[in-house]
This record gives C-alpha cells, structure tokens and sequence, in this order.
C-alpha cells in the first residue's frame, strides 16, 4: 500500500502564483470547445528559442510557453484574444508592421522578435498615452502589488509622459462601492473590456456594457445603474479579469494584498468548484477561482468567492457545550468532559432502551473522510445501523433511480461534456441559482447552438435569459412530473425515434419489452396525460422529437425531480428515456443529477445511508459485509437502520432517544418542522456538532464544535463524481478536527478508533470501496481531482461512465406508472406550493446569512401569480398567511408571472420564514425523501405573524438567552 | 408499540402502488416484499405485519400479499 506522507509535503499545501499564458490554449479549455482532439503541432522560433506548440495557437501563448512574456493588457488567458489594447505588438520576419501577438496565430517555420528597439518604442508611446488619463497614486493603491498596468510601465520603460494631465480625464469619476464585495473605481479604467468580456464569456450574464465610443468610452453596469442594482450577479469574474485597481475585492483594499496561496475546495454546491485561498499568515484574504480547476475552469460564483466571512463570525462557538435539558442553560466545557458526557450519555440510553435506541446522521457539508468515520462510528461501535445522510431529503432517490436502472448510484458524465451536447433538457432544477458555475458553461453550450427543453412548473432564468431562449418549456403541474417524463417516452416508441441498435446492444431485453409494452399503453400517451400535466400534447411531442434526434441529448436535473412522492420513479424515467435514445455512454449525452451539496455525492459513496456500505453495497451482501468485519474488527448488524424520517417516527413513538447529527439543520431544513420538532423534544440526547448554534441544537444536549471547510484537509466529491482535495488553510478555531472529534467518542463509547491524519482514512476507505482503489492523497496532489470510479493505482478515473456497457451489465428499463401524489389541490387547500433556492443564499442560509451576501436576499419571498392574488385581495410586497394541513406561516408576497396561476413558489433560507412548517410529510415511496415540491396550501392576506412565528421567536430568544450567559463565561 | 401505523400502511401502499405496472399480483407483492426487507428496518416491518395480522382489512390486496412474503422472507415471528 503506498502511503502519502502528507505532513512532509510542504507542496501539498503552498502553491505559487498561477501562470497567465495571455490567450486560451489552442484545443481550449476543455470547457469551451467540448475536448476536441488534439490539433497538428506547428514549429516557429521565438527570440531565437525553437518551439513546437499546437496549430492555432497565439504568437502570444507561444511566445510564454517559449519562456518570453509579451507585454500586454487587454490580454488574458481566461478570456479570448480581444486586441484592443496595442501593447503586444511583436515583429514577425517578412511580414509588414508589428501585429498584435494575441490575435496572431503561429504559423509553420514563423520567426517572432517579442522585443526589438521600435517595438520598446511603439509600446512606451502607448503606455504613455494610458498613463496620462490614470491616477499616479500607485503607493497608496489596493492594487499596489497586483496591477498589470503598473506591471507594463515598468516592462516598457515608461519615464514621462509628454502629453501631461491638465487635459481632460476620467480621474474625477466616482467610486461605486454599492456591491458588497468589490468596488468599482472608474477612475482607475483603462477600458480594456476585460471585464465587459468575463461578464459575457466566463459568466454569460451580460450585466457590463462599454458605453460610448473613443475617448467617451466607458464600463457600466446594465443601464448605468449602480453594482447591486443591476443584473450584476456578484461572480467575480470581472474582479479576477480587471488589470488595474478598478473591479478589485474590498477584502484586499481593507486587508492589502496576499502573500501565499493554497488550493481548495468550495463547501457550498454540488459543482465543488476549485479555489485558490489567498492567505496573509494565517489570515484568509480573498478566494480565487483556480485557472486550473477541473470542474470550474477558474470560474466562481457569490457563494464561492466572496460569501466565507461566516468562517470567521462572531456566532461561531468554539468551546463545547453540555446541558442537561433544553430548558437548561448551556454549560462550556472542555472537549475531554464533553465527549465523555456525550458517550456516558449514548450508552445508557442503550443500556435502558436497547442498541437500536441512538443513531447519527452524516453531512453532505462534510468531508468524506469525516463522513465515513461517522458512519463507521454507528456501524461499529453504536452496533446498529441507524446511519442516514441529508442525501436523504434531496438526492436519494437519484441513488436508487441510477441504481437500479443503469447500475450505478451517480451521475454519467463530468460537466464538461455539455460542451459537446446537442440538445439540453434541463428537469426541475434551476443551475442559474443553485449551480451556477455549472450554469455558466451550459449557457455558453446554449449560445454556441444547443437546442434546450425546459421541465419546469415555473418560468427559470434559463427559459429566456441574454443570448439563450429555449425551444420549449414544458411548464408543467407540480407533481406531474411522471406523467410527463412517460409522454414523452411514450412519443419516441410511438413515432419511431428509439435507438434500436443501442438497447439491442446494450440493454436488458426482456425488461425492455415489458417496458415498452408499458410505456406504449394509450394512458402514457401526451394527450392522455395533458390533463395531469397541464402541457399541451403538441408541445410534449415536439420536445420528445428534438431530443430524441438531437444527435447529442443530454438531461440535467435537480431536486424538482426527486423531491416527489414519485422521485425515485421519475429518475429511472429519465433514464429509461436516454436509454431508449441511446444518449448514454459517450461525450455529450448522459443522465446528470445537480447535486445540491458540496458533498452530497461523497457522502452518499461513503455508506452513509442505513442499509448499505460504502460503495453503495447493500448489508445483505455477505462478502462485502465479511470485508468490513475483518477491517473494523467488529460483527455488523445485517439489518437495515432507520432513515431519518423513520428516526423522526421513532422518536415520537419512545423507541428512538440519542441522535449524533453533524452539521445537519433537521430543524429548519426538513419538511413537517413541528413534527420535528416533535421528534428532536423526544429524544434524551441530541449531539450536534457545527459551526453555529443552528436550529437544531436548539433542541440539543451536547454540542461540538465543528470545522468550516478552511480549517480541514479531506476531500470532496462533487457531482460529477471528482474527488477534490480540501486542505487546511486555517487551524480548527475550536482546537479539534472534526474527524477526530468522532474518532475520540467512538473511542470513549468502547470502539477504539484511531488516524493520524485524513489521509489514513482515505486510505482505509480506498481498501474497503472498489470504486475508491488507487484513490490516495498523494495521487491527488498529483493529478488535482480524481473521478471515481478509479479501479487501480494506475487509473487516473473515469470522466464519463457506462462507456462500453452499463455497470449494471444491461441496462434495465423499469415501468414507471404514473401515480399522482396524495398531495392535491381542493377547496381547503386550492393552491399547490412549491419550493426552491436563490443564487446568494445557500439552504437553511446558516452560512450565507453570515455573510455581507445578505443584501442579495434578505427574506424569503412567496412569488404568487398575479391572477391569484388579486382574487384574494393580495398586493406586491403585502403579508399572506399560508396554510396547509401540516401548518401555518406568514410571507411577504411577491406578485409575479414567473408561476402559472395555482402555483406558488418560496424559497427557505431563513428559518423564521417558515416555509418546512408548510411542507408535509408526504414523501418518495422508495426512499422516503420527502415531497417538498408539492404542497397543497392556501393562502390569505393577514397583518401579522402565524402563530408558530410567535413561538419561533418566543423560542429562539429563550435559547439565545441560555447561550448567551454561558457564552460570556467563556 | 405505538408505531404510527396510519403512516405505514400508506408509505407501504405508496410502494406498492409505484411497483404495479400490471396485473399480476404475485409478481408485484414479490417485488414490494423485496423492497421492504431491503430497505425498511425490522421494527418497521414487524409493525406492518401486525396490522396484516390484526387488522388486514387495512391492505390493500397486493400489499396483503407482499406481508404474507415478507414473513416467508424473513421468518420473523408475526408478533
């Protein structure tokens, strides 16, 4: 076994600045090109250097690989060639004048000159002329340090400039400082367009224009409005593009620039974009998307690139807690006592309720190192199998959906084989909000062309945004989606379109037979179904006919699919149709769940769910069950555990009473909250290890203090299968790492449990987890990421899946009859409610409302069509009072055509919102993942709070109270 | 035990009702027992078997079935 001996490597940790090579490789970022082939190589000699370097290459990108950096300002490698600023002129043997270097592609047997006498004189004349119109205040500037402008004055020379600064200018122009993370200072613009291009390019949102021409020209956000009024979606990619001090972080003018790097892992989404953290000492900077970055191409969003201050917030606890009820104040103490308190505590509720009495739950926040010491804890030493992830309340039944129909419980592709998609059909998930770094690339596919479907009940971004409109939006009843996701295999058997060739080849036939018998069935058909849907059947047809013949169909989709009674249905319906199109298997097609989490995908490899072991092996199989046996030393229980719901039922029932819960807000983030509420007041000990005293631990006995992601090294892995490298940037602010706040309760509950740092872990996990064998530390300091599955030491991973055959062996079609939900629309409850995220908060908004992000979004909204509200005397802006047969809350109203009249829609990041005391507990029926999509309501104009508003406020300052005494001992 | 037995018996029909796409009944209720004993707990099969005991009426023929299987499966006491 090879070991990584990460502690003596100092490069695991410090990284150097990154390399900017001026224009985008010839066979591109992956991203923006779809992986092409690699081109024929062209040789050209540079400053005397012979170089061979890929046909359509700049002279500019040949110029750095050949170790000669051109001077250059408009110019960068994350953007393409523009020309615009005139410094990267380069002389070319037998070719007239100085062409600029980025726009000039080598061609074969080219001599370049980067430097000649003329040239150092072109250059500094345009320098000159930059300077004249910039503020010389360069020792006081942010961007003292870090200014490609200051850069080039120095590389050319620059000594005067002979034109002065009494003409007219741009130097007076006033700084906007409206957005929360950067400001704007025009007067510092060079007009390279370096921003206006990220915004278009990198970004797609196409918030910055230049106004006016020549010397009048200018960068504005949309209508010259101010940063946080306009479309501006804070991604920073005009911030990391901007040469100058013009767009730059308010973190480096207050804190000044950064003096070392490390690479990591975003905690926020399930796209797990890579980041540079840029650190002062021991004090974070700023957040840079990392160039190099295999899942984001050196993109960012909000979230990840500015929203970490909660790190760092004054509500961090950083001292364990015990009490004795909830009704008690919190008492600090130190971790030795609080894990002893916390295992006596666990053991005798065992010794009086039985071993089945406690159980734990996993975060898909965590690293899968701190997630598999958690489960194995409950495995081994618990001696049960009560073991659950938040997987549970979103993605779950994508893990049994895949499994059962292809084989394997994640996604097919890696995200950059949408640049190679023909056809997009995005199913009820919002990417622009909820991944949208991954948005960003779907977009620039959709502007190159693709064809886009939309499944969706309400009006997404992606429906018409700048430069994309999709061909159809199949805006559906919430609780449909079945019904339509057969329409539309109904319309590919019945015209004809199936892949005859590809389910002969690769799929079960028998079950396809069966299936087709099924989907064929006139029940299935769009007209029979239009009724249920509320889509017109011409409309189901045209869209099942372009994906079905799009050459390239790929289908994305989010929680709107398996947050359903149906979700586990739904998802082997989607794969059932790329199945019957034969869109699995290669670049471009693919079955692809969003994952919501940072590490939802990981925490569900790790064996996080109560019936199976890491690598989605169930119990019941006795070989894989004997291998844990032998590693962990112990005898496993062979039945399945509680899921989560299940430990909620339990609890009310007496049967369930201690719950270790890390980093998982049940309280605000799973549906029915009085239920459990209920549930968490039932039970004798509730462990809640995190970041904050959330809602949770208001019903909690013991707390923990946690780990943010830039005090740990782990991994993440993030939808696309890619394991990513977490490292420690910072120390645990609490003195403890979080898995070795687990090792140590295992230890003290009598199971012994020891690592000496993540990586044995890792290692451990890669002996046990056939897809993980070869995964180790050190193979990820060298490769960056690794897409499992990864089957040896010699595999670098497995970008796209199912290539030759499925894993499954065939794949297997699974009738998907539609049954509609029991949460339906009627006279009480007339209107059916459905749930969803924004951009700049992120779930129950523990962190994000931590953050300056809060002036994105600062209450939850009910978005409500305009035909329902004036029916009920609602205005924009006004409160409605919302029921269900589950609760009751009150929302300020939000009048819009963005929801089809009987929809309304509202988002949860805030926990006095309410919006879970409104969901029930109707949930998936394979999995129990619960239906937050669909809930019938109604809804009324009030003028005050609900009742259980009054409790949460009267509950939350009670708690606030017995933690704020404590806290202030401390 | 004071099992919530209203929610499992339609949790338990939920999944019968998503597992029959024809109608041979044999077929589905095997398919049902498979999935509760792959996936529930033993507490809560147990208490499902005591409703088909006590109170059979409550279930649905398929679902009737599939607890008769579910028994057979696992050879687990019915009360």
């Amino acid at each position: 076994m090879k070991r990584c001996k990460v502690r003596d490597m100092n490069l695991y940790y410090r990284v150097g600045a990154e390399r900017d090579l001026g224009t985008p490789a010839a066979n591109g970022n992956p991203a923006a090109n779809g992986g092409a082939g690699a081109a024929p190589t062209v040789n050209v000699r540079i400053d005397g250097r012979p170089i061979a370097v890929p046909e359509g290459t700049s002279v500019m990108r040949a110029a750095g690989l050949a170790g000669a950096s051109v001077p250059r300002l408009c110019a960068t490698e994350d953007l393409a060639a523009f020309g615009s600023c005139r410094l990267c002129l380069v002389a070319i043997e037998g070719r007239k004048g100085y062409p600029a270097s980025c726009t000039t592609l080598v061609e074969e047997g080219m001599v370049v000159h980067t430097q000649t006498p003329r040239l150092a004189e072109l250059r500094r004349n345009v320098m000159e002329l930059y300077i004249s119109d910039h503020p010389l205040d360069c020792l006081t500037c942010a961007a003292n340090g870090d200014c490609e402008l200051q850069d080039m004055a120095g590389a050319v020379g620059l000594r005067t400039v002979r034109y002065g600064y009494d003409g007219a200018h741009h130097l007076d122009k006033p700084k906007d400082e409206s957005a929360p993370y950067f400001s704007f200072d025009p007067a510092k613009c060079i007009v390279c367009s370096r921003c206006v291009r990220a915004c278009e390019e990198q970004q797609g949102t196409y918030a910055l224009t230049i106004n006016g021409r020549g010397f009048e020209s200018e960068v504005i956000a949309s209508q010259n409005e101010a940063f946080i009024d306009s479309e501006c979606v804070s991604c920073g990619a005009c911030v990391k593009a901007c040469p100058t001090a013009t767009l730059i972080e308010k973190s480096v003018i207050e804190q000044g620039q950064p003096e070392s790097a490390v690479v990591t892992t975003c905690a926020y989404c399930g796209v797990g974009c890579s980041f540079r953290a840029e650190m002062q000492g021991d004090q974070l900077v700023r957040m840079v998307p990392n160039r190099d970055g295999h899942a984001n191409h050196g993109h960012s969003c909000v979230k990840g690139r500015f929203a970490f201050g909660y790190a760092t917030h004054g509500d961090r606890i950083t001292t364990p807690l015990v009490r004795n009820s909830i009704e008690d104040e919190w008492r600090p103490v130190g971790w030795d006592e609080a894990i002893r308190t916390a295992a006596e505590r666990l053991k005798a509720i065992q010794a009086r309720y039985g071993r089945k009495s406690i159980g734990g739950v996993t975060s898909s926040r965590c690293t899968n190192e701190e997630v598999y010491v958690v489960q194995k804890f409950i495995r081994a030493a618990a001696g049960n199998n009560n073991v659950d992830t938040c997987a549970r309340v979103c993605h779950s039944p994508t893990g049994y959906g895949l499994k059962t129909t292809l084989g394997e419980s994640s996604g097919t592709q890696n995200f950059d084989s949408v640049m190679q998609a023909d056809v997009i059909v995005v199913i009820g998930a919002n990417p622009t909000e909820a991944h949208p770094v991954f948005a960003s690339a779907m977009k620039r596919r959709l502007r190159q062309g693709a064809g886009l479907i939309v499944v969706d009940p309400r009006a997404i971004d992606l429906v018409q945004s700048p430069h994309v409109r999709a061909d159809h939006h199949l805006q559906l009843k919430p609780g449909a989606n079945v019904a339509i996701i057969n329409a539309l295999a109904h319309t590919v058997i019945d015209e004809g379109l199936e892949d005859e060739a590809f389910i002969r080849a690769r799929c079960d036939m028998a079950a396809y037979r069966i299936w087709r018998a099924f989907i064929s069935e006139a029940r299935n058909s769009p007209e029979a179904t239009a009724e249920a849907t509320g889509v017109p059947a011409a409309q189901v047809r045209a869209a099942a006919r372009l994906y079905a013949q799009a050459g390239n169909g790929a289908i994305y989709y989010g929680l709107g699919v398996t947050e359903h009674s149906q979700g586990s249905t739904m998802v082997m319906g989607i794969a059932n149709l790329a199945m019957a199109t034969g869109n699995l298997g290669r670049p471009g097609v693919g079955v692809n769940p969003l994952r919501g989490q940072n590490n939802v995908q990981g925490a569900c490899d790790m064996g996080s769910f109560p019936h199976e072991l890491a690598g989605y092996r169930h119990l019941s199989d006795e070989s894989t069950r004997r291998l844990f046996e032998a590693e962990w030393q112990v005898a496993l229980d062979v039945e399945p555990g509680y899921r989560i719901p299940n430990m909620f039922d339990a609890a009310i029932d007496g049967e369930f009473k201690g719950l270790y819960v890390q980093g998982e807000d049940f309280a605000q983030s799973d549906p029915d909250t009085q239920h459990v509420y209920a549930a968490l007041s039932a039970m004798e000990c509730v462990i809640v290890q995190d970041l904050f005293l959330n809602e949770t631990a208001k019903f909690a006995h013991i707390f923990l203090p946690g780990c943010s992601f830039l005090e740990k090294d782990g991994t993440f892995t993030n939808a696309e299968r890619r394991i990513s490298p977490v490292r420690k940037v910072i120390d645990p602010l609490a003195g403890m790492d979080e898995w070795d706040i687990t090792c140590r309760l295992s230890t003290a509950m009598g199971y012994q449990m020891h690592y000496a740092h993540p990586s044995e872990i890792m290692d451990e996990i890669a002996r046990l987890t056939p897809t993980f064998r070869g995964v180790s530390y050190a193979k990820l300091a060298e490769l960056g990421s690794i897409q499992w599955p990864c089957r040896d030491e010699a595999s670098a991973g497995t970008p796209l899946m199912h290539v030759d055959q499925f894993v499954r062996g065939k794949g297997y079609f699974a009738p998907t009859p539609y049954v509609p939900t029991e949460e339906r629309a009627n006279a009480r409850y007339p209107l059916l409610l459905t749930t969803g995220r924004v951009l700049s908060q992120y779930n129950v908004g523990a962190q994000t409302r931590r953050t300056d992000t809060v002036a994105y979004h600062s209450e939850d909204q009910l978005e409500i069509h305009p035909a329902d509200a004036e029916v009920r005397g609602i205005v924009d802006g006004s409160w409605v009072g919302l029921k269900s047969r589950a609760g009751e809350t009150v929302l300020r109203a939000a009048v819009t055509e963005r929801v089809l009249p009987g929809v309304l829609y509202t988002t949860f990041h805030h926990p006095e919102s309410g919006a879970n005391v409104i969901t029930t507990d109707n949930s998936d029926w394979a999995t129990n993942c619960p239906e937050y999509k669909v809930t019938a309501v109604q809804a009324y104009p009030v003028s005050k709070p609900s009742q259980w508003q009054e409790m949460f406020r009267r509950f939350t300052a009670t708690q606030q109270q017995l933690s704020e005494q404590a806290l202030s001992e401390v | 035990m004071t099992v919530d037995s209203a929610k499992l018996v339609r949790m338990a029909e939920q999944i019968a009702a998503n597992l029959a796409y024809t109608d041979d009944v044999p077929l589905v209720a095997a398919r049902v027992a498979d999935h509760l004993n792959r996936f529930w707990d033993p507490r809560m099969r147990h208490a499902l078997v005591e409703i088909a005991n006590g109170e059979a009426d409550r279930l649905s023929p398929v679902l009737k079935a599939a607890v008769a299987r579910l028994r057979g499966i696992i050879g687990e006491p019915a009360a």
